[in-house]
C-alpha cells in the first residue's frame, strides 16, 4: 500500500523553511520575522542569538504551535508543529519556571500527563529519575515557594522532559536569574543534554551563554527578524565550565560579537 | 554562660512575636477605653438613657432581654446566610459562564452595574411588594448586595492567571475546561475570598434593611421597634448582636481562606 499523499515529509531534524509572522494590530502591521530557515540536527544544541526584536521568542512560539507563520512552514521530524504539539514531542521552558505555585514538585512535574489528552502516554520519563537527573533528588513534596529560583528552573526542566521530547525550547531560561546560578545551570543543561540526547533550541540573549552551551549559534538580526549568519561553535565536547577561560573560547565570543554589532 | 548556636539567634523569633501579640491588645484597650469614658460622660452630664444610653445601662438591657434578641437573631442569621450563599454562587457560575461565553459578559455586565447603582433601600421595598414580607424578599435582597462584588473580583481573578501559565497550558494542548480547573480556579481565589469577606458584612445589612421594610421578626424588626418606642438602651444591643453577626460569617469565610489558600502568592513576580 502506498501513501499518495504525506503533506509534511520525513526527515529526521527540525526545519524551519521560509517562516514570515507578521502581527496585525490596529493601526500598523509588524513584521515580527521575514523568511526565515533554519535547520536544527536531531541531537543538536542551538541556540538562537539577537538584539530584542528579532523575533527569538516568536521564532520559539511557531515552533510550538503558540503562533501560526503567516507564510512558510515547519516541519519537526516529519510532522507539523499542531501533531509535535499533540502528541507532546515538544518541552518548552518558559523564562519563569511558571510551577503553579498550589502544586508540589511532584504533581508539577506530572502535569503534562494529567492534562491535553496526556494521560494516553506511556512511554513517559519516571518523576523520580529526572527529579534525579536535574539535582533535585528527594524534593518532591516541596512546594515551588520552598525553593530558590534556580531550583524552580530545575523543576521547570524536570516538567518540559517528563514526555521524552524530540525536542526541548528554552525560552531565556535563565535570563531571570544571578550569574553564578546562572553559569552553574549551563553546566548542568549541557549533562542533561548529553544525557537525555534532546534536540535543544535555546533562546538567549547573552553571548558567553550561547558560546558555552551551543553547536551551532543563529545570529538574528532585528526589524524584521531574520537570520544574519550561521556560527557552527568548533570547541571540544564535553565542556566544563573552565573551558570559557581558554583563548579559543575568547574568539568564539568575539566573533559572535563582531557579528551581533551589525544586526 | 552565654552559648553562641543557631538556637540562640532563633530564639528572637518568638520574642518578636510576643511583641507582635503585645500589640493586638492595643486595639481592646481603646475600646476598653471608650466604654469607660462613655460611662463617665453620661452619669456626669446626666444623659438621658433614651438619647445616649451609659454602656452600664447597654449592659443591663441585654442582659434582661437576651432571650428576645436571640429569637430575633435566629431568621436574620438565615437570611443572611442564605442570601450570601444564593447571591455568591449566582455570581460565581456567571463568572465562569464568562470564561466561555464572551458575549453573556457583554449583556449581563451593563445590568448588573445597573443594579448596583440603585441604593438597596431603594430596591428593597420593591422586592418586598413583589415577594411577600415572608423569608424569600429578605433572602432576595440579601443576595442582591453580596451578588455584584463577588461578580466583579471573580471575573478579574479568573482572568488574573498570568500569561506564561496560560501558554504553558496551551503547550500542553490543555482545553478550556483544563486550564480553568487546573489555573484559573485557583488563581481567583484570593480574589474570590477578598469579596467573600466584603460580601460577609452586606448579607446582614441586606438582610436588616429588608427587615425594615416588611416584618414582624429579625433583628431588622427590633431596630424598628426599639427606636419608635425609644427602648435606646436595647437598640444597642441589636446593634452590637448585628455586629457579632457579621463578624462571624467574616471569621469563617477567613479561617475558609487560610485553610484553602495554603501556597504562597506567585514566584518570580
Amino acid at each position: 500500500m502506498t501513501v499518495v499523499t504525506a503533506t509534511v515529509t520525513e526527515i529526521d531534524e527540525l526545519r524551519v523553511s521560509d517562516v514570515t509572522v507578521t502581527f496585525e494590530s490596529n493601526r500598523a502591521t509588524v513584521t515580527a520575522i521575514e523568511g526565515l530557515s533554519a535547520v536544527f540536527p536531531a541531537g543538536s544544541f542551538t541556540s538562537l542569538l539577537g538584539p530584542s526584536g528579532c523575533g527569538k521568542s516568536t521564532l520559539l512560539r511557531v515552533i510550538s504551535d503558540l503562533i501560526q507563520p503567516t507564510e512558510g512552514t515547519v516541519n519537526l521530524f516529519g510532522q507539523s508543529p499542531r501533531e509535535a504539539r499533540t502528541t507532546r514531542k515538544i518541552g518548552f521552558v518558559f523564562q519563569d519556571a511558571t510551577l503553579l505555585p498550589w502544586r508540589n514538585v511532584l504533581d508539577n512535574i506530572l502535569l503534562p500527563l494529567q492534562v491535553g489528552g496526556g494521560g494516553s502516554i506511556t512511554d513517559h520519563a519516571d518523576p523520580h529519575e529526572l527529579l534525579k537527573l536535574v539535582g533535585l533528588e528527594g524534593r518532591e513534596l516541596a512546594f515551588p515557594h520552598e525553593l530558590s529560583g534556580g531550583m524552580r528552573q530545575r523543576v521547570a526542566i524536570a516538567r518540559a522532559l517528563i514526555c521524552k521530547p524530540k525536542i526541548l525550547l528554552m525560552d531565556e531560561p535563565f535570563g531571570a536569574l544571578d550569574e553564578i546560578t546562572r553559569d552553574h545551570l549551563n553546566g548542568e543543561l549541557l549533562r542533561i543534554w548529553r544525557t537525555t540526547r534532546t534536540t535543544i533550541v535555546f533562546v538567549t540573549h547573552s553571548i558567553a551563554e550561547a558560546a558555552f552551551l551551543s553547536e551551532q549559534v543563529i545570529l538574528l538580526a532585528a526589524n524584521p527578524g531574520r537570520v544574519q549568519e550561521v556560527v557552527t561553535i568548533d570547541l571540544p565536547q564535553p565542556r566544563e565550565l573552565s573551558i570559557r577561560d581558554s583563548m579559543k573560547f575568547t574568539n568564539v565570543a568575539a566573533h559572535l560579537r563582531r557579528v551581533l554589532e551589525v544586526c | 554562660m552565654a552559648v553562641i548556636s543557631p538556637v540562640a539567634t532563633r530564639q528572637a523569633e518568638p520574642s518578636r512575636k510576643r511583641r507582635r501579640g503585645g500589640h493586638r491588645l492595643v486595639p481592646i484597650a481603646g475600646i476598653v477605653v471608650l466604654v469607660i469614658v462613655a460611662q463617665i460622660l453620661t452619669t456626669a452630664f446626666s444623659i438621658p438613657v433614651y438619647i445616649f444610653p451609659a454602656p452600664s445601662d447597654v449592659v443591663g438591657a441585654m442582659i434582661s432581654n437576651y432571650p428576645l434578641v436571640l429569637t430575633h437573631m435566629w431568621p436574620t442569621i438565615f437570611e443572611a446566610v442564605m442570601g450570601f450563599l444564593l447571591g455568591n454562587s449566582v455570581a460565581i457560575l456567571l463568572a465562569v459562564t464568562f470564561m466561555y461565553w464572551r458575549s453573556a459578559e457583554r449583556m449581563v455586565m451593563p445590568m448588573a452595574i445597573i443594579a448596583h447603582t440603585i441604593p438597596v433601600v431603594a430596591i428593597a421595598p420593591v422586592l418586598v411588594i413583589m415577594m411577600g414580607s415572608g423569608f424569600t424578599s429578605k433572602i432576595a435582597v440579601a443576595a442582591l448586595v453580596c451578588f455584584f462584588p463577588t461578580l466583579v473580583n471573580m471575573v478579574k481573578g479568573l482572568r488574573s492567571a498570568d500569561r506564561q501559565s496560560i501558554e504553558l497550558m496551551q503547550v500542553l494542548s490543555a482545553s478550556k475546561t483544563e486550564t480553568l480547573t487546573n489555573i484559573r480556579a485557583y488563581a481567583c481565589l484570593p480574589f474570590l475570598f477578598s469579596a467573600l469577606k466584603i460580601a460577609a458584612g452586606s448579607a446582614f445589612i441586606g438582610a436588616i434593611i429588608a427587615e425594615w421594610i416588611g416584618s414582624q421578626q429579625g433583628l431588622g424588626y427590633l431596630i424598628i421597634q426599639t427606636t419608635y418606642s425609644y427602648d435606646t438602651p436595647l437598640l444597642y444591643v441589636v446593634m452590637l448582636a448585628a455586629s457579632v453577626l457579621s463578624i462571624s460569617l467574616f471569621s469563617v469565610v477567613a479561617t475558609a481562606e487560610r485553610l484553602i489558600v495554603r501556597w504562597k502568592p506567585a514566584e518570580d513576580s
